[in-house]
């Protein structure tokens, strides 16, 4: 059986389960769950051959791309078509997807065990699971943006969950109203897209939007600013990554997104639903990389990712760095790192003054997804997609172990009151551990050294500016600081759980979590420990399948003179930002109601910090504030405006009616009235006359006589 | 039997409605008899609909006999992909409509026969081709509409139905003038007729022969104009002509005004596509930058407009006049020349969303029925909330609903605002990037209703409301699962379609 013929039954599988369960009863939880997971296990044996179908493809013909398209309803004669595709980026992104996906399911099991809408649960991650999966494997953008706002929904939905908290039911709506910010530009983007190219397909033998005829038409047209029509394309779908990935500035969602339960931010708002963003980012590259001239790269070549990559990657594919002599980056790309990189920056920093564990993870998450920005920006999609799936499996481990902390903790998620977790929850400390350190970058044996290394290195050789490197190199510094310092605070020092004067209850026990939830977390770590030797300069095979360009064994790259000083200056870094952390939270373990370190050596920096920047009340105070005035003036307008020209118009048509009236009844009537009344009294005088006496009558005709008389004989004188 | 189909249709209410005034069967049986009626019209419907040629550009199902023959009125009946679309949204929301009408009501004998000419106006306004009676079920559907909000609406009803009545009576005369005028310049009542000689250049060289020519013609095609633009822009609305809806809408019974929002605003959009596009070409591509900039208006005010209001059948009522500003804003687009793909997508968005939209909106009133029915009263924002906990199945279909009006992708509402904007954006980007803030706000305003009365706690005084019951899901059943079938396969609807769009997005309006 053809894994790519059947690829559509990827997400074919949870969708029909998410359909079956939403008309399960809600005492249905077994069902649900066991349909949730066994879908999804499908899905997973479905990827794995689709995996290996596209290993297969790129031993045969390297750099190509399955496509099938299909008709999906007519305008007119024109068909618009969907379609569905198996390359690299997909292949590994479905895996990913389905185990990652598969574990959070089976740990759901023992996380949800006590709640009341279990099988409404297992039914939202199910559709989540579909269309993330759907996501993955659309050959269309329109497919794409259809799957993409579905992901969002449930999203909303699952962040939602714990609907009767109305902080859970705000953070779901601020979730979906911002990222929908970023999806209006990205639906102008891809009306324009449309409009422009005549075809939303990526790939269509030729005709699609991806492929060179399209872009080296994108490239021709300039518009208003003077940019091209790619930059503006690519600026407009980037921004609908930038709201779902949580980049400056619609991040504020995601942190705010932890009111979800921990399975939930482990899966949607960690590992998969917000790399979307960086997915699509490496899904329309060669439209973000397409520069005007033919100097760079020949637009033949843009048809597939590994023919751009730019200097970056070159460090791990030497061949490839001698056809770019003077490599021009697009402005899409500058975007695209720049925002990736004060992303990373900015979330870090904010991590490091946080007390909720999932808050500080979700910052994280800001912070990884703006490295993976970074590297693709800068390296190209290998080395964004090397970190994005090495940081997926390591992130909803550290999800994971934090719900089993809090889980453990008896929901506490505040870490300044947690402490000494390690001697109580001996599995979940040690794959924390390992989750951490392959965050923070530990030398050699975590996956997230490997994949961090390829970025910095990218963005080492980036021709348009070396800033981005340092700032990487921060990032790094902090990222390592702030994860100790949460490690050091929850598994280490004295137990100060229930010793808050906040908190009222009887001081119990933390436990370790049932083996449901265990287990995954062990394969996880697992995974976090190995898959970074996927990608290391010694044998870049993760690279290698991205572009098409195969790799093959050689340790002698890894003692490359460049190679090692920068694994050098990253391990320094580390290490740096470990040591800090524990001189500062790890040394002494810390007093509840005292304040952090931190505090007492820059208050303004740590509350500023502490504070997100502030950014949350910037947006209330413009944002939110504006687009009440807007409303609220609108409203007005209806009633002021509108409304009093209409009622304008009635006192005009009333006042003419009233003119109408006073003419009618004073001019026309009066008038009539007067000459009635006149010819009355005439008719009166004169019917006295007629009153019968003869005597009356002969004075009358004997005047008239006489009168007559005088008459004729005044005629008669001349 | 096809012959006359069409006539069957509009009279079949008719003969429904004197069925119940007669009072043959008794008052008991005039809502059965009124809902065995609209379910046959929606049978006879289906069947046209199944048996209608998509791929043909012209009328089909033609009746035409002469009637007047010195005023050139015939009776001409037809449908193409728009009247087949419209008649069939008619249908459908008829029965809705009934059923969602309370169970005692007041004065059957009368509610149902005014509901079931309320119906033979639409169809007869969807199916007619000849100005003279088109004008005439035009008409007839207003009267039924107004006692329906006058003796069955809301508190306020008085005021708001002579509001409605003589705000639309007043586009309606405007309308009569405008084509009395042509009459009397062309001598012409047909609408397909008057379109080949608007095309052919023969009215404005008729208008000018009619007065002595120069200034004054111009003035003379100008107010013709006019007239029957004023006559849809209020029947839609466009703003600034929509200060009759929200309080019509708000006070009508939510039965009658699902019909109002569902079908009736519907006459207008049609009778832009059917009659000012073609016969009044000249005159809207001179206005097409100020139209195209009062839709634009429509969208992103209306929009604020609902944000503003905490009365929910006030939100919805001007959620509408945001839905249909998509409508116009693709059909203000059309007014000019454009790339063939562009202009069939526009027209084929203006379809879908004037489909969809009197689908969803009618949901959305028919819930708000249900919720009101069960709170006791009007559903205010503030005063509501936490009723996903007791009401889990009525939240999760009315979810669907919202979420439809929201326009997501894989529900009816998605694809026509989709199409809208990438056939407005290759002819009027600006504008195109201008009213996609009322996407945003709409998914604002929704989504806070969702926040607002369906979660967070629960309030006390609601805490022992019913869910749906196992009837009333059964009865909205069919519209929640042609929610999902459009969203999913809108072939169903653009199969039929596809001959009208080629012929008009073609450049032959």
């Amino acid at each position: 059986m053809n894994a790519f013929a059947i690829l559509w039954m990827v997400p074919l599988f949870p969708l029909l389960a998410a359909g079956v369960s939403a008309l399960l009863p809600r005492k249905a939880r077994k069902p649900a769950a066991g349909l949730a997971i066994g879908a999804m296990a499908c899905s997973l044996t479905l990827s794995l051959m689709a995996l290996a179908n596209a290993l297969n493809q790129a031993q045969s013909s390297p750099g190509t791309v399955q496509t099938w398209n299909f008709p999906w309803f007519q305008i007119g004669e024109t068909w618009v078509r969907l379609g569905w595709l198996l390359d690299p980026l997909t292949a590994l992104m479905l895996v990913m997807v389905c185990f990652v996906g598969l574990l959070i399911f089976i740990y759901s099991v023992g996380y949800m065990a006590h709640d009341s809408n279990f099988t409404r649960f297992f039914c939202f991650l199910s559709l989540f699971a579909a269309a993330m999966l759907g996501l993955l494997i659309s050959n269309s953008l329109l497919l794409l943006f259809i799957c993409w706002e579905l992901v969002g929904l449930t999203s909303y939905l699952l962040i939602g969950f714990w609907f009767h908290k109305p902080s859970a039911a705000a953070a779901a709506k601020k979730a979906f109203i911002t990222t929908r910010i970023g999806d209006m530009a990205f639906l102008l983007g891809i009306v324009w897209l449309y409009s422009a190219t005549g075809t939303l397909l990526f790939y269509d033998h030729g005709a699609g939007c991806l492929e060179a005829g399209a872009i080296g038409e994108l490239l021709r047209t300039v518009t208003h600013p003077g940019m091209t029509a790619a930059t503006a394309i690519s600026l407009l779908i980037f921004l609908g990554a930038v709201g779902k990935s949580g980049q400056f500035p619609l991040h504020t969602w995601l942190p705010d997104a932890m009111e979800g339960p921990t399975p939930v931010s482990a899966l949607i708002h960690a590992a998969t639903m917000v790399a979307a963003g960086v997915f699509l980012v490496a899904r329309v590259y060669p439209l973000m990389a397409a520069v005007p001239d033919s100097q760079a790269v020949p637009v033949q070549e843009v048809m597939h990712a590994s023919a751009t990559a730019p200097a970056g990657e070159a460090a791990h594919a030497p061949s490839h760095h001698a056809a770019a002599n003077a490599p021009v980056v697009s402005t899409a790309l500058k975007v695209v790192t720049w925002t990736g990189i004060l992303t990373a920056i900015m979330a870090a920093g904010i991590a490091i003054a946080q007390n909720d564990i999932k808050r500080i993870l979700a910052y994280s998450t800001v912070s990884q997804l703006g490295f993976m920005m970074m590297g693709i920006g800068t390296g190209g999609v290998a080395v964004g997609m090397f970190h994005l799936i090495t940081h997926a499996f390591f992130k909803a481990l550290l999800f994971m172990g934090a719900g089993s902390v809090i889980h453990g903790c008896h929901e506490e998620q505040d870490i300044r009151l947690m402490g000494g977790l390690r001697k109580f929850m001996p599995v979940t400390f040690l794959t924390y551990a390992i989750g951490m350190m392959a965050l923070s970058g530990v030398p050699l044996f975590f996956s997230g050294f490997w994949s961090k290394d390829a970025i910095l290195h990218a963005a080492h050789g980036w021709a348009p500016s070396t800033a981005p490197f340092y700032l990487g190199l921060l990032g790094a510094l902090l990222t390592a600081f702030y994860m100790t310092r949460q490690v050091c605070l929850v598994f280490f020092g004295a137990p100060r759980l229930g010793t808050g004067a906040q908190h009222g209850h009887t001081p119990e026990p933390p436990h370790e979590s049932p083996a449901v939830m265990v287990v995954p977390l062990m394969l996880l770590a697992a995974c976090a420990l190995l898959l970074g030797f996927l990608g290391t300069p010694a044998w870049p095979w993760f690279q290698g399948f991205i572009n098409g360009s195969g790799s093959h064994l050689d340790m002698g790259e890894l003692w490359a003179a460049e190679n090692l000083r920068m694994m050098g200056l990253s391990a320094l870094v580390v290490l740096l930002g470990v040591t800090l952390g524990w001189w500062y939270y790890g040394r002494t373990s810390p007093v509840v109601g005292e304040p952090d370190p931190l505090l007492r050596i820059s208050p303004d920096i740590y509350s500023l910090l502490e504070n997100k920047g502030y950014l949350d009340q910037v947006y209330e105070a413009t944002v939110v504030r504006g687009h009440a005035a807007w409303a609220a003036g609108c409203a007005w307008a209806d009633i002021w405006l509108w409304g009093s020209l209409v009622d304008a118009t009635r006192y005009a048509t009333l006042g003419l009616s009233w003119c109408n009236r006073l003419i009618d009844e004073f001019l026309v009537n009066g008038l009539f009235d007067r000459f009635s009344e006149g010819l009355r009294i005439c008719g009166g005088t004169t019917s006295r006359w007629q009153n019968g006496r003869i005597q009356f009558y002969l004075r009358f005709i004997g005047a008239g006589f006489v009168l007559l008389t005088l008459v004729l004989i005044w005629r008669s004188r001349e | 039997m096809s012959a006359f189909i069409l006539s069957l249709l509009t009279f079949l209410p008719v003969a429904g409605a004197l069925l119940i005034l007669t009072n043959w069967l008794g008052e008991g049986r005039a809502r059965c008899v009124a809902f065995a009626t609209s379910l046959l019209n929606l049978g006879l419907a289906l069947s046209m609909f199944s048996r209608f040629d998509g791929a043909r550009a012209g009328f089909q199902f033609v009746e035409r006999h002469e009637w007047i023959k010195p005023l050139a009125v015939n009776y001409h009946l037809g449908v193409d992909g728009l009247g087949i679309l419209m008649v069939l949204l008619s249908t459908l929301l008829v029965p809705m409509a009934l059923m969602a009408s309370p169970r005692t009501v007041d004065r059957p004998r009368l509610y149902f026969p005014l509901l079931l000419f309320l119906e033979c106006g639409l169809i007869g306004t969807f199916t007619a081709l000849n100005f003279f009676h088109w004008f005439l079920f035009w008409e007839i559907s207003l009267i039924p509409a107004f006692f329906l909000v006058r003796f069955w609406g809301g508190p306020g009803r008085t005021g708001a139905s002579l509001q409605f009545f003589i705000y639309t009576m007043v586009g309606s005369v405007g309308l009569l003038l405008a084509f009395v005028a042509l009459f009397l310049a062309v001598g012409v009542f047909d609408f397909t007729r008057l379109g080949e000689l608007a095309t052919s250049g023969t009215i404005p060289l008729a208008v000018s022969k009619m007065t002595s020519g120069g200034a004054t013609s111009t003035c003379i095609s100008w107010l013709i104009f006019a007239g029957a633009f004023l006559g849809f822009a209020v029947k839609v609305p466009l703003m600034p002509f929509h200060t009759w809806l929200p309080d019509t809408y708000s006070e009508a019974p939510p039965a009658v005004t699902m019909l109002l929002t569902g079908a009736m605003s519907k006459m207008g959009v049609y009778g832009f596509i059917r009659i000012l596009l073609p016969i009044f070409p000249a005159q809207l591509l001179t206005l097409q930058p100020w139209l195209v900039g009062l839709a634009v208006l429509t969208i992103v005010s209306s929009a604020g407009a609902a944000f503003a209001q905490r009365d929910l059948r006030r939100t919805f009522a001007y959620s509408s006049v945001n839905h249909l500003g998509y409508c116009l804003l693709g059909i203000f687009a059309l007014a000019g020349a454009g790339p063939e793909s562009a202009r069939s997508s526009a027209l084929a968005g203006v379809l879908l969303q004037m489909f969809n939209h009197g689908l969803t909106a009618a949901l959305l009133f028919w819930f708000l029925k249900l919720l009101e029915d069960r709170i006791g009263g009007r559903v205010r924002l503030d005063e509501a909330g936490g009723l996903r906990q007791i009401m889990p199945v009525f939240t999760g279909l009315m979810g669907i609903s919202l979420f439809s009006s929201l326009g997501l992708p894989g529900l009816n509402g998605f694809i026509g605002e989709f199409l809208i904007f990438k056939g407005v954006f290759a002819m009027h980007p600006w504008a195109a990037a201008l009213a996609t803030p009322g996407l945003l706000i709409t998914a604002v305003f929704l989504l806070t209703i969702l926040q607002k009365v369906f979660n967070g706690p629960v309030k006390e005084q609601h805490a022992t409301l019913p869910d749906l019951t196992v009837v009333e899901r059964i009865q909205l059943a069919p519209a929640i699962t042609l929610l999902f079938l459009i969203g999913i396969h809108p072939q169903i609807l653009m199969g039929p379609l596809s001959g009208f769009i080629q012929h008009v997005g073609g450049g032959h309006p």
